[in-house]
């Protein structure tokens, strides 16, 4: 497999290439693990134990995992993409079959050391494959429907999978991920342009067609809608929760009430405190400066993502870190208006500071993709 | 594969306008967050800041007080009942297992009670209050109230829980409550959160789970302000919950009381309907068991006594008991010939005894035969032989239609658990069921009630009152809801020739009040209450039974239906009696006894009774008055 640009001369080699990584990047993505460790640690009420400690010891793991994806030439993993997508098809399988129960929905594959969700590696290898596949097309083809058609199974077979176990949250990210390659291919306007009209014209028929004989989805599936829609109207639900998480980050103000000072016997009502409504806990705690600094970092590391695309000469190069960019802010934005209650809950962490490891330790391997892209970006001479 | 550069160069454009343009959306939503977040936390602050600061809001639920049961006369048969209880809510407990553990020093609770509690606290949402133990005295009750301080999240409770005071005397037809399972919850879709509550209870059998939702009611549920420290600030709302549905039975419970103890020991069924409006008066099922165990929670032990007992006290005999009617079927040979005009009342046949067809001798009971009978006589005397004759004329299908007609091999609506369709088999069901085709030696069993024919005591009760009063009458358990009359069906007259229902129905006389009649010794000799009816004895048979070898179980079964006053109409009676021998010897005085407990209200003169029985009759009321005064003397000790 020959391959243009890439030209061992201008690429570095051996362990040169350390200098040629991207260190922004490094220093942002370990700022926002730490903010992580400080708020299990608070939440936890003010102990290493349940979970800021296990959380370090992946962050080291991931961090080392990191490097060594970034010290393999990108080349190598455009070419295991198919392999790597088929593999996390066949975990999801398997987790299916034989998944321990974990928050009611089959996701966990117990290696002893840690749990492996399938669905976390999914996210990454689908826009893995989506980017090789596009970097194999001929650009004339990109909008072409036959052409337009394939990339969409190959994100609708995962989503399929993930949509049984059943797990909302995940089933969004691979659509929006993938669509978001896609777009970024070059795939015609158009062709998003149905989508989303389709998309809008199916929930107004959903919600129009409430109370007619030809009413769309169950009675309970409408008064879900609304409980999203106003959160008072369940009392005992999911509403409740997202009353308390409101009242909790609104009442933060400016700056907060302190680390750990954030009132602890009101977040007792939630179950998930130290994963899907961390932020929540940030917010309460340091206040808006807190949150949007946070919000910050996020951005930062999409800033410099998107920028490292852009400079990369090769479409594999590009279109990867474009989807592992546009995969994090879709984490960390659906997570906000989540807590925030401009989301249903649908239960996505908040990415690199939620409690839970293979979230953790998968993004921190993209971003290893992220960062062999840019070591092994040809280099003008001198 | 070489790429031409212009593609790269048209394609690394394209990425770079699009990675820009995707780029702008993303900043754009962040932006978006940063003003969401603004505004919840520097616009909105103060708003939020009050919630959180003074109080936060807690919700319970209400749950609505189950309807009640009444009999017609308005005695109750399912009540609720103030009961003394200790819940927790999680929420305001802290260190849930010291709190326990400190309050078992105070009321006994069981190593499984405290597992299973933990386990379900675990389950179920913090703010949703669990009970740990009911039924307490109010001495326990009180020193729970004491030691109040030392048991946070730990409050003293008076709940209620259902009760039936008529305890085993209809268990069958009312059913009882329990907790809801995760099974009851995965038949339910969108369940109430009522359902989720822990120890909820809900109807499991009968009147109470086929009238469940009526019965459940509305919760109401309470909005209180606590404040940090847990104290309750004030209530800010509160929405009443709905009462459940009251409902009145068309069972009468002092003459339900006289059958279940008139059937006694026996496996055994029998039922009083009202011809005149399907009215259920009674509806008994014996042996029986008492409903309360289970709304305690049965032990396992007394759990398999009643499931081991082969007399099946579990089982509702009289709605889910299948049995071949016998005899207790000729009216409907009868009139299915005599309707389709292959016969007459007054046409004889000579009964030698036995009938050959195609080379198999069917038998009649009496084997020497009856001479030449009529409509009259057949029915007077349970010749076998002549409905053999009808049946070679009339067909399988006019008496499985006629059947159908007066309420066998039909579903009838009653709320009871596991109503039985019973079988008025044709050739097409034969052909579905056993894939074979239909023998004329099938039609010869069918006419005298064998073969496939199979029909429940409430089957037979709902004929003998179709044949009593001449209409479609259908039966009917609930008299009224909320006070409102349900409304009674089947007032049109049946599409049978009057004439030919007289003609039945003065042989039903005969079997009771002639010389030679079946059931002469269960006649009621009273002034206008004569009582007309028909024996039955079906051959058990392995469709029925299980444990062949039991003795007892291989006595054949023994069915009375009978109406009274034979002038006027009023009701109807079916007996079964499992394994009982003959339907003249048992069942028939059992239905003379629980016809006239209902003609008269209440116990009979023994003058109603003919000479010859009133010496049994007293041994019988004495043997009742005996069982009585143990239950009594039961009942009081618990």
């Amino acid at each position: 497999m020959s391959y243009l640009e890439y030209n061992r001369e201008t690429v570095p080699t051996g362990l040169s290439k350390v200098l040629y990584i991207n260190w922004a990047l490094v220093v942002l993505l370990v700022a926002v693990c730490s903010v992580g460790f400080l708020m299990l640690f608070s939440v936890a009420g003010g102990t290493l134990s349940p979970w800021a400690e296990p959380q370090m010891k992946r962050f080291a793991l991931g961090l080392v995992l990191m490097f060594l994806v970034a010290m393999v030439p990108i080349y190598f993993w455009r070419n295991l993409a198919l392999l790597a997508y088929l593999g996390s098809l066949l975990l999801l399988v398997f987790v299916e079959l034989f998944g321990d129960i974990g928050m009611g929905a089959q996701r966990w594959i117990d290696l002893g050391f840690m749990r492996l969700q399938p669905s976390e590696v999914a996210k990454i290898t689908l826009v893995m494959l989506l980017a090789a596949y596009y970097d194999w097309l001929d650009v004339g083809k990109t909008s072409r429907p036959l052409w337009v058609v394939l990339p969409v199974l190959i994100i609708l077979v995962p989503t399929a999978l993930v949509l049984r176990q059943p797990d909302l949250g995940t089933a969004l990210l691979l659509v929006v991920g993938g669509a978001m390659v896609m777009f970024c291919a070059g795939v015609h306007w158009l062709y998003f342009g149905v989508v989303f009209a389709s998309g809008a014209g199916l929930v107004t028929a959903v919600l129009a067609s409430r109370g007619t004989a030809w009413q769309l989805l169950k009675d309970y599936q409408y008064r879900r809608i609304d409980t999203f829609l106003d959160p008072e109207s369940d009392p005992l639900g999911a509403g409740y929760h997202i009353t308390q998480s409101k009242i909790a980050l609104g009442s933060g103000g400016w700056t907060g009430r302190g680390l750990m000072e954030g009132t602890q016997s009101r977040l007792n009502f939630l179950p998930e405190k130290h994963t899907d409504f961390i932020f929540t806990t940030l917010a309460e705690e340091f206040g808006f400066v807190g949150g949007v600094s946070l919000l910050l970092l996020y951005v930062l590391i999409i800033v410099f993502c998107v920028a490292s695309a852009l400079k990369n000469r090769d479409r594999f190069s590009s279109l990867l870190t474009l989807g592992i960019a546009g995969t994090f802010f879709l984490f960390f934005a659906v997570n906000m208006s989540m807590v925030m209650g401009l989301a249903p809950v649908v239960g996505v962490p908040l990415p690199l500071v939620s409690y839970g490891g293979s979230a953790m330790i998968v993004l921190l391997g993209a971003f290893g993709l992220v960062q062999s892209a840019h070591v092994h970006r040809p280099r003008g001479r001198g | 594969m070489r790429r031409a550069p212009k593609d790269t160069e048209e394609s690394v454009r394209k990425i770079t306008r699009r990675g820009l343009v995707m780029g702008g959306l993303m900043g754009g939503f962040a932006t978006l967050l940063a003003g969401r977040m603004r505004y919840m936390q520097v616009e909105q602050a103060d708003t939020f800041r009050l919630l959180a600061e003074e109080n936060r809001i807690k919700f319970s639920l209400i749950p609505p007080e189950r309807g009640l049961i009444f009999d017609r006369n308005g005695r109750p048969i399912a009540v609720n009942e103030q009961i003394y209880r200790v819940v927790i809510v999680p929420e305001d407990a802290g260190d849930i297992e010291n709190t326990l553990a400190r309050l078992r020093k105070i009321i006994p609770i069981s190593d499984e009670e405290m597992a299973e509690a933990l386990e379900e606290i675990r389950k179920s949402s913090p703010f949703l209050e669990y009970t740990i133990a009911d039924r307490l005295s109010w001495q326990q009750l009180s020193e729970v109230a004491v030691n109040a301080p030392a048991l946070p999240g730990i409050s003293p409770e008076v709940g209620l829980s259902r009760h039936y005071p008529m305890l085993e005397d209809l268990a069958h037809v009312i059913g009882y409550v329990g907790r809801v399972s995760d099974y009851d919850l995965s038949k339910i879709e969108d369940p109430d959160p009522l359902l989720k509550l822990p120890q909820f209870q809900i109807g499991k059998t009968g009147v109470e789970s086929k009238w469940e939702e009526p019965l459940r009611g509305k919760a109401g549920n309470r909005r209180i302000e606590v404040n940090a420290s847990g104290r309750v600030m004030r209530e800010l709302d509160r929405q009443q919950g709905v009462s459940g549905t009251d409902l009145q039975l068309t069972i009468d419970s002092q003459l339900q009381n006289f059958v279940q103890a008139r059937l006694g020991d026996e496996s055994a069924s029998a039922m009083v309907m009202d011809v005149t409006n399907g009215d259920l008066l009674a509806i008994g099922s014996a042996p029986s068991f008492d409903p309360n165990l289970f709304v305690r929670g049965i032990s396992v032990a007394d759990y398999r006594g009643l499931t081991e007992d082969d007399h099946r006290p579990l089982a509702n005999k009289a709605a889910q008991g299948l049995y071949p009617p016998g005899s207790t079927f000729k009216m409907v040979t009868a009139l299915a010939a005599v309707e389709a005009g292959v016969v007459t009342a007054g046409e004889t046949f000579y009964c030698p005894g036995h009938k050959e067809v195609s080379g198999r001798r069917f038998h009649c009971w009496k084997r020497s035969g009856h001479g030449w009978v009529d409509l009259d006589a057949s029915l007077q005397q349970s010749c076998d032989v002549y409905y053999y004759e009808l049946a070679l004329k009339a067909g399988i299908e006019n008496i499985s239609a006629m059947a159908k007609k007066l309420g066998i091999g039909v579903r009838h609506d009653v709320p009871m658990s596991a109503v039985a369709e019973g079988i008025a088999p044709t050739k097409a069901w034969k052909a579905e069921r056993y894939d074979q085709d239909w023998v004329v030696g099938d039609s010869l069993n069918a006419s005298i009630g064998q073969g496939f024919v199979l029909a429940s005591p409430l089957q037979l009760v709902v004929m003998a009152s179709r044949l009593a009063s001449g209409t479609q009458i259908e039966p009917r358990l609930i008299k009224s809801v909320d006070g409102r009359e349900t409304e009674v069906k089947g007032l049109e007259p049946l599409d049978i020739s009057p004439t030919a229902l007289q003609q039945v129905r003065k042989g039903m006389y005969n079997v009771v009040n002639s010389s030679r009649g079946t059931a002469r010794s269960s006649r009621i000799v009273a002034e206008g209450m004569t009582m007309a009816g028909k024996t039955g004895t079906s051959q058990v048979r392995s469709v029925v039974v299980r444990n062949q070898d039991v003795p007892w179980e291989q006595r054949d079964h023994a069915l009375f239906v009978a109406f009274a006053p034979y002038d006027n109409p009023k009701y109807a009676v079916s007996v079964v009696v499992e394994h009982g021998g003959g339907g003249s010897a048992v069942a028939a005085p059992i239905a003379r006894d629980v016809m006239l407990q209902a003609l008269y209200g209440g116990l009979p003169p023994l003058e109603a009774y003919p000479k010859a029985s009133r010496w049994q009759v007293q041994e019988m009321r004495k043997d009742l008055k005996l069982r009585e005064d143990l239950r009594q003397e039961a009942s009081d000790r618990a």
